[in-house]
């Protein structure tokens, strides 16, 4: 099975406060990472292919810094990387992005297409664009494969803790959600071994792209600015000492039958 | 002006909640009309129910579309609303797996998990939503000349009223080729046993903020110290990453719960697992006084979680 995964670049927010530079993020104080779903794709891509064969191919759209991301990915097991880079890409929407890559599909020949069910803007929309291009069918949220002939099985996580099962047909695509499996770990090793790799690139000429249908030009959505949100009445905070804060605590967990 | 349309889900013969904020939010975004679209197999109860919200309700009643399994009722809903339409859904399992998919077949801009509406300048639909993990705001223009697919986050607008009567048109002749390359076969609920923290009077629920494995334990000890009405619970990457089992994952892809007392350790707030919590006071404890959660909470403590569960834990252990 040839199987391509879609991943990303993306900054790494996690439970730190965001800091802001007028109406934008303040881009010195990010680091970027792969995107937390990605790492669940490839991984699923690179089980799928041990068991039934196979190849697994990363690619992405971004800049020249995506680049690490690939080799990160690569570090886990995927044997093959494109980069699609082109100024003309840059603040492409999720349409432009699925766009990009339908362009480069066109150019090979997969049998399953996985990306992570939602990346930093939250849209979780280029899976599902990207199926409905190339008249593929498409399962979005998908925690459970299994591969029969010509065909899969997926899980869908639906609400409630449920899950929704479904045949579909090969070739497909899926948006993959965290928690299908458990990534492998990469260490610094394994990306010293790929840091030499070449990996091929491609821009908006070689992949035959209008580039005005892609990018800030051809984007019909687009974001204007990041702010954070004037606080609405929101939480009582309690201040003091640790040993105060921890004393009014302890009265309200009495007063409201926690203790 | 574009023709407002909102696929309204129902079970049983009953219309979600949801139906009337996205009456309400077609007309902050100034539809003068807006027409429901309920699809199924037998779904005259539901079609009149969605009347009491919308002008009109369009019908698609056909066996095909007794499960609702997105890559068909993509194709009926795309059937049936004219070129330039604005379609809207709510942000929910069903929405992330149809919009962007009919988005691209009726040509249309696609605006998901819309947490607010400032209006329609032109063709333009000026919306506000979130990135990051929901840690930071953005206002989004989208050009809906040809139309738009917009998924709006359930509880992001008031409800509109209801009272409007619309009057049901049946439109199953046109749903056109309902075949489908995903074919629906069953839904999986997870098995009874084991833990229930919907029956718990106080959880102690941590989030990604806990950091390791090992620290899990600062958390039992606190259950320990509160006593038998406590048990624990967590936020999806607890759960995600095998630290403790799905049963005690709180929000819409988990359980719903409703305790006395909350107690929200590490966890930033995302809006799928405050839906997962439904009464009771919530306490958070975070180290980001931006996370969202303490806008949820009735009580907030800006604190590392890692130092504060030991201390509080001890001083109940000394009570």
């Amino acid at each position: 099975m040839e199987i391509l995964v879609c991943v990303k670049n993306v900054p790494d927010t996690g439970e730190e406060e965001i800091e802001l530079d007028g109406n934008d993020l303040d881009y010195d104080e990010l680091t970027y990472v792969v995107n937390e779903w990605d790492n669940y794709a490839v991984e699923e891509a690179i089980q799928i292919a041990d068991k039934v064969g196979g190849n697994v191919t990363v690619i992405t759209v971004g800049n020249e810094d995506a680049d690490e991301v690939l080799r990160r990915e690569m570090a886990m097991g995927a044997g093959n990387a494109i980069h699609l880079e082109d100024e003309a890409f840059e603040k492409s929407d999720a349409k432009g992005v699925a766009t990009i890559l339908k362009a480069a599909v066109d150019k090979g020949k997969y049998d399953l297409i996985l990306t992570g069910a939602q990346a930093d803007a939250g849209y979780g929309a280029v899976g599902g664009m990207l199926a409905a291009m190339l008249d593929y069918p498409y399962a979005s949220l998908v925690n459970k494969i299994e591969v029969g002939s010509g065909k899969l099985t997926v899980g869908r996580e639906i609400e409630g803790g449920n899950t929704e099962m479904n045949e579909i047909e090969l070739p497909c695509v899926l948006s993959i959600q965290t928690g299908i499996n458990e990534p492998r770990y990469v260490g610094i090793k394994g990306i010293k071994q790929v840091s030499g790799v070449d990996i091929p690139k491609f821009a908006a000429s070689d992949l035959g792209l209008d580039e005005s249908s892609v990018g800030e030009e051809g984007a019909i959505v687009k974001r204007q600015d990041y702010f954070i949100p004037e606080a609405g009445e929101g939480a009582e905070m309690l201040e003091g000492s640790d040993d105060e804060i921890i004393a009014k605590l302890i009265e309200i967990l009495k007063a409201n039958g926690g203790l | 002006m574009a023709q407002f349309f909102a696929y309204v889900q129902h079970a049983d013969g009953v219309i979600e909640d949801t139906a009337a904020e996205l009456a309400a939010a077609a007309k902050a975004m100034g539809a003068d009309s807006v027409t429901a679209i309920v699809t199924g197999s037998g779904v005259d109860a539901a079609a009149s129910a969605a009347g009491e919200f919308f002008n009109e309700v369009y019908k698609i009643d056909n066996a095909d579309l007794a499960y609702p399994n997105a890559e068909v009722v993509r194709k009926a809903v795309a059937a049936v609303v004219p070129a330039g339409s604005v379609v809207l859904m709510s942000h929910g399992t069903f929405a992330m797996d149809m919009g962007p998919g009919l988005s691209i077949k009726t040509n249309a801009a696609y605006i998901a998990d819309v947490t607010g509406i400032d209006g329609v300048d032109g063709t333009t639909l000026k919306v506000v939503r979130t990135e990051l993990g929901g840690n930071i705001s953005t206002h989004v223009n989208a050009d809906i000349a040809n139309g738009a697919v917009i998924t709006l986050r359930p509880g992001a607008v008031e409800p509109a009223a209801g009272g409007v009567g619309g009057a049901v048109a049946d439109k199953s002749g046109e749903a056109g080729d309902l075949s489908a390359k995903r074919k629906f076969i069953e839904v999986v609920t997870p098995e009874a046993g084991g833990v229930d923290i919907t029956k718990a009077e106080v959880l102690v629920s941590i989030g990604r903020g806990i950091e390791e494995e090992d620290n899990i334990e600062l958390a039992m000890e606190l259950k320990e110290a509160i006593g038998s009405k406590a048990e624990v619970s967590c936020s999806r990457p607890i759960v995600d990453a095998k630290w403790l089992e799905p049963a005690r994952q709180v929000g819409t892809s988990g359980k719903t719960v409703k305790p006395n007392v909350y107690l929200a350790l590490g966890i930033s707030g995302s809006f799928q697992h405050l839906g997962g919590i439904k009464g009771g006071i919530i306490i958070a404890v975070n180290k980001n006084p931006n996370a969202p959660i303490f806008q949820a909470a009735d009580y907030g403590i800006e604190a590392d979680i890692l130092e504060f569960i030991p201390a509080l834990t001890e001083k109940i252990n000394d009570l």
